[in-house]
């Protein structure tokens, strides 16, 4: 894969030449071929999607089911009716946490997620379980961003009351750090990605896990497959919610290998457009469920005393979507495909590797990179602490440098607190970014280091 | 134009006013949770005019340096004249150009002087 030659398919480096874009985790940045397609639609056929039966209209419609089959094919989907459209991955959870998670949760029932996660995939669990008086369990992770699912250090059930979150929160960060003592995690040295202590934390009162594929800080790239069969083998009734937003951009995946019931992801993270976001449910589940909003495209028939739903997905679908947005992420899948996902994953595998490389010889130290050592368990995603220097000051001297990264909490809150930190600088890389980019992200922090001394 | 001017960073660097100060006449205190970024102000008030005044923050370079820019400003001065001091004045005192993110930082310690003297 050639990212230096690809670079010029798009066209925000010919208004930027010289920048270093290391944020692809936040959000990707798009094609040419993505950007005239959103064009096309406006230009050649801006008609509402399943309700003309003008030729425009139909058009859109046909325009608009083929990013559902294709979106269905590339994480072969067993039908594409599983297939539902959204605003955003942050949509679709809340469609699973409404549409079954508040038909399905009662008293004394258990909902497990983990640290990790991104606000998206933690906040509709832990207020669905604070509604329906459910226990919210939440899994650890190892100092080395490795879910903690071995016996002596598993998480207590962390039952959050609300308007004490705070103090709840410290209280935890106090627990983990006793608990993170060096003398307990050299006699429990554990193997990487071990899941056995999992019938510790999934039981017959657990009905959902919801579960990052790949973590947004540590860039950890969790065992789905395994930890979906055990947790299933405790509790087959057991629903599995995988938050893929940053998996589908950069992985091939594959949700009847998984084995998970739902798994979500957002169109402008895979050089989509904005606006757009994915759910991916088995069908039964699917038919299952309450619909999510009420209105116009969601129903077969409507009458003064009831009306009947539509089968997904557009059950799920009511309003008028995103249509140009929907269309345009076909041609995003399009551009990957031709790429190739293998390519796609050993690309910023590569340049994780050299990122390792180039920060530890320039930095020693200095540097603390969250989350796995090695780049086999990794994501193209590197959340550092570089020295005493705050995160905003490093990312605002980058910024000097045209290099962009995020600073702040990326919206992992808990996992922040578990590592005992207000805030990380993030580095991110995807298919256009070049070993260059790494030289000059090390280049912008000695400046980092010069300019704050 | 970069924010980290010599002034700013000659403060960050060596922050003035900075510590505790034995009881004083009045304390408060700023957390901003979304960047960890707290700030402590103490001072002690003499005929409505601040006699003394020190800070201890945890921060980025904005929060700090404003931080040791402020109170060295509001030494001596009356505190109803205090009041009236706001964000433009702020940015002018500063004499940087902070975007809608890094404003936040610099506004922090006026948001703890104005709680100190209320």
């Amino acid at each position: 894969m050639d990212s230096v030659s690809l670079k010029s398919d798009f066209p925000i480096f010919k208004y930027h030449p010289d920048l270093v874009y290391l944020d692809s985790t936040a959000t990707s940045l798009k094609p040419k071929s993505v950007i005239d397609k959103v064009s096309e639609y406006y230009e050649q056929y801006s008609a509402n999607v399943f309700r003309g039966v003008y030729e425009i209209s139909e058009k859109a419609t046909e325009e608009y089911e083929q990013t559902r089959k294709i979106l269905g094919n590339f994480i072969n989907s067993k039908k594409t009716e599983e297939i539902i459209l959204t605003r955003s991955t942050t949509e679709s959870i809340n469609l699973v946490a409404y549409s079954l998670g508040r038909k399905i949760i009662n008293e004394g029932d258990e909902i497990v997620t983990t640290v990790m996660e991104h606000h998206s995939n933690f906040v509709p669990w832990q207020q669905l379980a604070l509604e329906n008086g459910a226990t919210f369990k939440v899994i650890d992770v190892t100092d080395d961003g490795f879910l903690d699912l071995f016996l002596p250090r598993h998480p207590e059930p962390i039952r959050q009351a609300q308007g004490k979150l705070r103090e709840e929160s410290s209280d935890q960060r106090e627990r983990k750090n006793a608990s993170l003592d060096s003398s307990v995690s050299a006699s429990w040295r554990i193997p990487q990605n071990d899941i056995s202590g999992l019938d510790k934390i999934i039981t017959k009162k657990t009905k959902f896990l919801a579960i990052a594929y790949v973590s947004n800080v540590l860039g950890t790239i969790n065992p789905i497959k395994k930890i979906v069969k055990m947790a299933k083998s405790i509790n087959p009734k057991l629903i599995v919610i995988v938050d893929a937003a940053q998996a589908v951009p950069h992985l091939k995946v594959d949700v009847q290998d998984l084995g998970c019931d739902f798994l979500t992801f957002s169109s402008h993270k895979m050089l989509g457009p904005t606006g757009v976001g994915a759910l991916w449910g088995r069908y039964e589940l699917l038919s299952e469920m309450f619909p999510f909003n009420f209105g116009g495209e969601m129903i077969q028939e409507v009458y003064v005393d009831k009306t009947v739903f539509k089968p997904p997905p557009h059950k799920f679908e009511a309003g008028t979507p995103d249509i140009a947005g929907v269309i345009a992420l076909k041609e995003a899948i399009i551009y990957l495909q031709k790429i190739g996902m293998d390519k796609v994953r050993s690309h910023e595998r590569e340049l994780l590797l050299q990122a390792f490389k180039r920060l530890k010889s320039s930095f020693g130290e200095k540097i603390q990179i969250l989350g796995p050592p090695n780049k086999e368990d990794k994501g193209g995603i590197i959340a550092f602490k570089f020295g005493n220097y705050h995160p905003h000051d490093v990312a605002q001297i980058l910024d000097e440098e045209q290099i962009c990264v995020r600073a702040g909490h990326h919206c992992a809150m808990p996992l922040h607190q578990r590592f005992g930190i207000n805030a990380s600088v993030r580095a991110s890389f995807y298919i256009y970014n070049t070993e260059e980019d790494v030289d000059k992200l090390v280049r912008g922090l000695k400046k980092v280091e010069d300019t704050l001394g | 134009m970069s924010i980290y001017q010599e002034i700013i960073l000659e403060h960050y660097k060596n922050p003035h006013n900075f510590g505790t100060i034995k009881n004083p006449s009045k304390r408060s205190s700023i957390f901003n949770p979304l960047c960890g970024d707290k700030i402590e102000l103490e001072a002690i008030f003499k005929k409505g005019k601040v006699e003394k005044i020190k800070f201890r923050a945890q921060g980025c370079a904005i929060s700090q340096a404003s931080a040791s820019i402020l109170t060295d400003h509001v030494l001596g001065r009356i505190k109803e004249d205090l009041k009236k001091l706001d964000k433009d004045f702020m940015i002018k005192l500063l004499g940087i150009e902070l975007g809608p993110n890094r404003i936040k930082c610099a506004l922090l310690p006026l948001e703890a002087l104005h709680k100190l003297i209320t």
